[in-house]
Parts: C-alpha cells; sequence; structure tokens
C-alpha cells in the first residue's frame, strides 16, 4: 500500500540529496538590490520613493491601492539609485526601485505575540501589510487568499510541504529548521479563516522533515500531517488537494469552493515572522542547485539581489559549455535571458542545468503511445492539445479542454518523440484568450 | 537601464540556453523503444530457427532488409529526413516474416515487405501517421497474391526429422476442417506446424514479458485481447467441448501469442485512452474467436487486428478520458 496520492502523474530524478542536508546559509549582504514593484498576482505597486531617498531596511517602498496586490519592501538600508524599468525573473521588464546599500542590517527581535488576542481582519491586515504572497512559486497574495468571499465557508487549511519539483529543497530545510514557525503560522491562518482544522501534506521522501513537524504538533489534536507519495506533480494545489483531502476542485473553480486553502510552508513561516517579529517578507531560502552549480547550497537570499550574486556564492557556474539558468525547478522554472535578473518573493530556487541535462533541440513524430495521457494529471490528451495548439486551432484545442492544463510539463517530460508539447498547448491557450478577446471586442462595437 | 552585467564572473549570455518548460526531460526516445522491442522478438526468432532452420533465418534477414531498404528509398526520393535508423522498419520486418510459413517464396516475401513498409507506412506519411499495422497489412498482401503459399505449412523438424518439408495442417486448419484438437503442450513449446513465429507460444510471452517489464506495453491490449479470446471461446467450450476447443488452445494456437504481444499493441495503431484500448482489444479478440469457429478462414488473429485498427481514431474520438474536476452537465 502506498501513501495518498492522485491520479497519474511521474516519478522523475529528483537530486535533493545535493542539498538536502545543507543548513540554510545566510547569503551575503548585497551592495546594490533591484527590487521589481510587481512580485505577485495582481495589480502592480505604485513606488513610495523616489531618487535619492533614504531607506530603512523592511520600509514600505511600493504599495497599490487594489484588493488584488502586495506591498513591496526594502530588503537593505540605503539610498534609492533609481527607479526604472528592469528585467524580471517572469521574462519582462517591470519597474523596480534599486538600492545602493550603506552596509548595516538591521536586527528583527521577537517579541511573542498571543494568537488570541488578534482578531482575523488584523491577521490579514498584517498578512497584507508584510507584503506576503505565496511563496511556493505563483506569488498570489496571500491576504486575498485568506479572506474568503461572502457566502463561502474555509474549513480546512492545507500547508503544502510537498515540494516535488526536482532539485529544490528550500521547503523541506524549512520543515526541519524552523517547525515549529511553520506550525504557528498554520495556526495564524486557521485563525485568520476560521477554519477548524489544519493539514501539513508532506512527501515520503522527507521522513525527516515529517518527524520534525509531528514533534511540533504534538498534542493538537485539530493539527494533522498526511504523508504523501513523493510524485510529481504532488505539490500542484489541485493534486495536493485531493490527494490529501479527497476533493476534487471543479474545472475553472477555486480551492475555496471545497472550503480549502492551501499555502506553502514558506509562506507560513513569513507569517509567523511578521506576527512575533514585525518582519515583511524581504528575504526568502532559495534552493541554488543543479548541476551547473558548483557548490549547492540552501541559501536565505535577501529580495532584490541578482542571480548572478546568488551563483557567485555557491562557487559560480561551471566553467564551460551552455548552461540553462532557472527561476524555480527544472519542471516549472523560467529559463532567464540574463544573470542580472532579481531573486523575488516566489524565487524557490535557481537551478542551472548543464550538459546531458539540457534538452536537445528537436523532435520527432508523435508515435501515439499514449504516454502523455496515460500521465496527465488533469486527464487531459496533451499529444492531441497539442496539436491543436501548433496549428493555432482554437476552436478545438477549447473543446478538448485544452484551458484546464495546469501547465505540470508531464507530458512534455514523458515523451519518446521529445515534442514540445507543453509549449504547444500554451499557444492553444494564447489563441484561445485571443479569440476571446476578438469576440468581446466585436460584442463591445455592436 | 541595462541589466546584462554578466561580465564579471564570465557568464556571456551565449551560454544561456532559453527555452519553455519543462527544461528536464527523460531518456526514453523512439530508438531505444524499438530497439527494445527488436530485443524482445528473439526468443521467437531463436524459436522458428529452431524449429524450422535455416530457412526461417533467411526470411527473417530477407524482410528486415527488403523493409529497410524501402523505407530508405522512400524517404530519400520524397527528401524527407531519413529516419530509418529509428529501429521501426526492424520491427515491421521481424513481424511480417515471423506471420510467413517457412516455405514461402523468398521473392514473394520481398514483395511483402515493400508494401508493408511502402503502402502501409509510408504513404501515410510514415512512422506515426499509418492507420493498420504495416507487418499485418504486408501479410493481408500476400495473403491475396499467394494465396496458396501462404496456407502451406510444414511440420517442425522436431517431428519429422528425417524429411525436410513435409506438408501438414496447421493445428487450426485441423480444428477447423477435419475437428481435430492438437495438445495444449505442443501449442505451448512450439511444436506444431505453422508460421514461422506463430508457434511457439513460450517464445513469444517471454518477449512479451520484457516489454511489460520494459514499460513499453500497455497490459490492457494483451491482457484484453487473451482475455476476451479466452472468454468468449470458452462459452462455446462449455457448451460443446467436442466441437470447439478449450480456451487454452485458442490462445496457444495460431497467431494468438504473437498478435496479442506484438501486434495489438503496436502503439501506433492502437488506442490512445484507457478505455478505447480495453475496447479495441476486446473487440479483436472476440473478432479472431468468431473467425475463428465460423468464418471462411482457419486464422482470424490478423483480421481481428486490422478490422480494430481502422476504428481507433473513432475509438480516441469518443473514449476521453474523464477531466480531473470536471462538471457533470445537468
Amino acid at each position: 500500500m502506498g501513501h495518498n496520492t492522485f491520479d497519474r502523474g511521474i516519478h522523475p530524478a529528483y537530486y535533493k540529496e545535493l542539498t538536502s542536508s545543507k543548513k540554510v546559509e545566510r547569503a551575503r549582504l548585497p551592495v546594490t538590490v533591484v527590487i521589481p514593484l510587481q512580485q505577485h498576482a495582481g495589480a502592480p505597486c505604485d513606488p513610495l520613493v523616489k531618487k535619492g531617498d533614504l531607506v530603512q531596511e523592511g520600509q514600505k517602498i511600493g504599495d497599490a491601492t487594489s484588493f488584488v496586490s502586495a506591498p513591496v519592501h526594502a530588503s537593505i538600508s540605503g539610498k534609492v539609485k533609481e527607479i526604472d524599468l528592469h528585467q524580471h525573473p517572469a521574462g519582462y521588464r517591470v519597474l523596480s526601485v534599486v538600492i545602493e546599500g550603506d552596509g548595516t542590517t538591521k536586527e528583527w527581535p521577537a517579541t511573542p505575540v498571543e494568537l488570541s488576542s488578534l482578531t482575523p481582519e488584523k491577521i490579514r491586515e498584517i498578512i497584507r501589510e508584510a507584503g506576503i504572497v505565496g511563496m511556493g512559486g505563483a506569488g498570489f497574495p496571500t491576504s486575498v487568499k485568506l479572506a474568503p468571499p461572502k457566502g463561502k465557508t474555509i474549513d480546512a487549511i492545507l500547508l503544502n510541504g510537498c515540494e516535488c519539483e526536482p532539485f529544490l529543497t528550500a521547503d523541506h530545510r524549512i520543515m526541519l529548521e524552523q517547525a515549529s514557525n511553520v506550525v504557528w503560522g498554520l495556526r495564524a491562518i486557521m485563525k485568520a479563516t476560521g477554519a477548524a482544522k489544519g493539514f501539513i501534506g508532506i512527501e515520503e521522501n522527507k521522513p525527516d522533515a515529517v518527524e520534525a513537524v509531528q514533534k511540533a504538533i504534538s498534542g493538537s489534536t485539530d493539527l494533522k500531517i498526511i504523508v504523501l507519495e513523493a510524485k510529481y506533480p504532488q505539490g500542484a494545489e489541485k493534486m495536493l488537494i485531493k490527494a490529501a483531502l479527497n476533493r476534487k476542485v471543479p474545472v475553472g473553480r477555486l480551492p475555496l469552493d471545497v472550503g480549502v486553502v492551501v499555502n506553502n510552508v514558506g509562506t507560513a513561516v513569513a507569517v509567523y515572522e511578521a506576527i512575533n517579529l514585525g518582519k515583511p517578507l524581504i528575504e526568502r531560502i532559495v534552493t541554488v542547485s543543479g548541476p551547473g552549480v558548483k557548490e549547492p547550497k540552501n541559501l536565505l537570499v535577501r529580495v532584490g539581489t541578482s542571480f548572478e550574486e546568488v551563483l557567485g556564492q555557491c562557487g559560480g557556474v561551471v566553467a564551460e559549455g551552455e548552461i540553462e539558468v532557472l527561476n524555480g525547478g527544472p519542471m516549472m522554472g523560467i529559463a532567464q535571458t540574463a544573470l542580472g535578473v532579481s531573486v523575488i518573493k516566489g524565487t524557490s530556487g535557481i537551478t542551472v542545468l548543464s550538459g546531458a541535462s539540457l534538452k536537445r533541440p528537436g523532435f520527432e513524430p508523435c508515435i501515439r503511445c499514449a504516454s502523455c495521457v496515460s500521465v496527465c494529471p488533469m486527464g487531459l490528451m496533451p499529444y492531441r492539445l497539442g496539436d491543436y495548439g501548433k496549428a493555432f486551432r482554437a476552436d478545438e484545442f477549447k473543446a478538448w479542454d485544452g484551458g484546464a492544463c495546469i501547465e505540470c510539463g508531464c507530458c512534455s517530460y514523458v515523451c519518446p518523440s521529445k515534442r514540445p508539447l507543453l509549449h504547444w498547448i500554451r499557444l492553444g491557450k494564447l489563441k484561445v484568450r485571443e479569440q476571446a478577446a476578438k469576440t468581446a471586442k466585436a460584442a463591445g462595437n455592436k | 537601464m541595462e541589466d546584462n552585467k554578466t561580465a564579471q564572473q564570465g557568464i556571456s549570455r551565449e551560454r544561456l540556453i532559453v527555452s519553455s518548460s519543462p527544461h528536464f526531460l527523460n531518456d526514453q526516445n523512439i530508438p531505444k523503444i524499438m530497439h527494445t522491442v527488436v530485443m524482445a522478438l528473439f526468443p521467437a526468432m531463436a524459436a522458428s530457427v529452431y524449429f524450422f532452420g535455416f530457412r526461417a533465418l533467411l526470411l527473417i534477414l530477407v524482410c528486415v532488409g527488403a523493409c529497410l531498404i524501402t523505407e530508405y528509398a522512400f524517404q530519400k526520393g520524397r527528401k524527407r529526413p531519413v529516419r530509418v535508423y529509428d529501429g521501426s522498419a526492424i520491427i515491421t520486418g521481424v513481424l511480417l516474416a515471423l506471420t510467413l510459413p517457412p516455405g514461402f517464396s523468398i521473392f514473394g516475401a520481398i514483395l511483402g515487405s515493400v508494401f508493408a513498409i511502402g503502402v502501409g507506412k509510408m504513404l501515410f506519411g510514415g512512422l506515426g501517421f499509418n492507420i493498420f499495422n504495416p507487418a499485418l497489412l504486408g501479410r493481408a498482401f500476400l495473403m491475396a497474391t499467394y494465396p496458396v503459399l501462404t496456407t502451406t505449412w510444414v511440420e517442425p523438424r522436431t517431428v519429422q526429422k528425417a524429411v525436410d518439408a513435409v506438408t501438414a495442417a496447421t493445428p487450426l486448419a485441423l480444428m477447423k476442417f477435419e475437428g481435430k484438437f492438437a495438445s495444449v503442450q505442443d501449442l505451448f513449446l512450439g511444436n506444431v506446424a505453422g508460421s514461422l513465429g506463430e508457434t511457439s507460444a513460450l517464445a513469444i510471452l517471454i518477449g512479451g514479458l520484457y516489454l511489460r517489464y520494459k514499460g513499453y506495453i500497455n497490459w490492457k491490449l494483451p491482457l484484453g485481447y487473451l482475455g476476451s479470446m479466452a472468454v468468449f471461446s470458452g462459452i462455446f467450450w462449455l457448451i460443446d467441448p467436442t466441437k470447439y476447443p478449450n480456451p487454452l488452445f485458442h490462445l496457444f494456437a495460431g497467431g494468438a501469442m504473437l498478435g496479442a504481444w506484438f501486434m495489438v499493441t503496436d502503439m501506433v495503431t492502437s488506442p490512445t485512452t484507457s478505455v478505447g484500448q480495453w475496447i479495441f482489444a476486446i473487440v479483436a479478440g472476440i473478432m479472431a474467436v468468431v473467425i475463428r469457429l465460423f468464418g471462411g478462414l482457419p486464422e482470424g488473429v490478423m483480421y481481428s487486428i486490422l478490422f480494430m485498427n481502422a476504428f481507433v481514431p473513432l475509438l480516441n474520438k469518443h473514449t476521453r478520458p474523464r477531466v480531473f474536476g470536471a462538471v457533470k452537465e445537468q
């Protein structure tokens, strides 16, 4: 009998051993940081400072008035050098605040807070003010997630400690080194949403993390660890909810429609720090790993530090040959065109692939082996969607449920013909969106 | 404004590869799959050489050679990328040879191979685009062009050591036309008259299980095919055991094993959905038994698979898997 899991999916090589036993180290204080004013899903922030201003570590430097957004804070003390467009790890240019550091750091002493003294509204306000977003990578503002719309009740909070991406171990280390803070954060999130039960989903390949968290929750009846099979994409929200709680989120709906909110374990720690330390989200743990990195490490990095600086503290990259530097893990990460980009709130890892681990260009015809169909966690037919997407056949793409794709990449991973299926599916989604926009415009002109 | 001060560490921008996710793929590829299938066919080939001698080896080599040359010629002639090295043509050649009687004409074997690859595969667009299993299509073509030769069988040499090439009837023909049933043990080991590779169920089973172990065949397909053959033929056997042979006879006689493990499971010509695969295999199994018991031919494996091949696009279209979290239509 295996552990709880979802249907289909893949078992890639994980390579977690490169960093899983390495304690988190604090990265050097960067001389300059480039802090993008958008590090989250939703509206970008407007700068609250101007060129030449002196800023303190933790000072709010950008905010927005819209509900779905999260402010950003200075990660070092110093002087604002410029506010300009800079390359963002998601692949586009974003208005960013460049701060030149003065070499000083601020202490964040803990002043323990009784959770019972806080109202749900107050907790959400602290979370929003601290600029906390989902730290698993998607970067959805946490305060928004914790505010269920009227008429919806949340009965369970599910912390995501799966970390199913190969190479990444940041969440693993957090659960090992800060298990009690994870649990404290979970309780705060439960209080903010009114959920009675809290669950922590951890994959079976991290038995030490299970042990550490188990110790931290011992004695609680409302918290439970759920050990899950090590399988990709176990950490995808919908897959995790199915595996841990056996609830299925309907297509096109959100987890809160089945009474669940999923948060990353790192997010829970950020919530703990925001409430107890008064510390906004200005640094995070980043796993720097992959065959292209000389000394893989888990580093505590300040937001805005450049990839290049971080890689430099890990012995740099391999001396020769092509490399692919990713914001995130190898399955869903985004390849970077320059190493000057900044670590942002959602940077769970910097993976550097090189040599044999790189993809070879080119692909062969589809041999209908059905591997992609048999691994798609969403129950789609990727080879078919890929063909429709590639040919820009938006109607058929839609009819075959292309919109339900969660872009986990299992299909491309298993394809023996090395067809870039997910890439074509993204093209299909793009065409569907274009078509919808066109229809909406035509309707508006009438 | 400028963000690429990447020179400090000597990481030049030219070294950075940019592609869309996933950036990490498994190590499967088409030649690997195809060559494993060829490996899995070795026990069956060895058995055919053991039972029918050098002639069997010659037929296999001729078919493989003709298939490779045909594919190469088509790809060169149509100025397409030459993919003949991927090993799929070798499989077609071996499978075609294994469906031929040991005494088959060499010229006929070449003709069948050219048809199998040329018409069965390349005219459809090459690997991945063909509707019918090329080897079976080649065999069907030979059935039409050499009706006598394709049904003239010899005893394996373990039975008739002294005289080579004694004409004999296959167990299925004996059953059909004379009402005699061969022993299941002889069928299982291959000690009966028949096509090159159709005789030894054991050798094919070894290869088939190896492929299953490697993960290159979907267990639903051989299981559905052999299972439905067993159940369906079992019904008739229970009704009248003197008139109808038992299910084991059906499984081990003729091309059932070769078909179930190497032809029903052909990736290109079998459905991609789970439900589709079940329907495909089960209906083909029933069809094979119907032809064997009630049709004009002693053997029905070939036509049962070719017939179901034609339905694959339809099955793929109408047996879509359930989308995760699909909302029931009211």
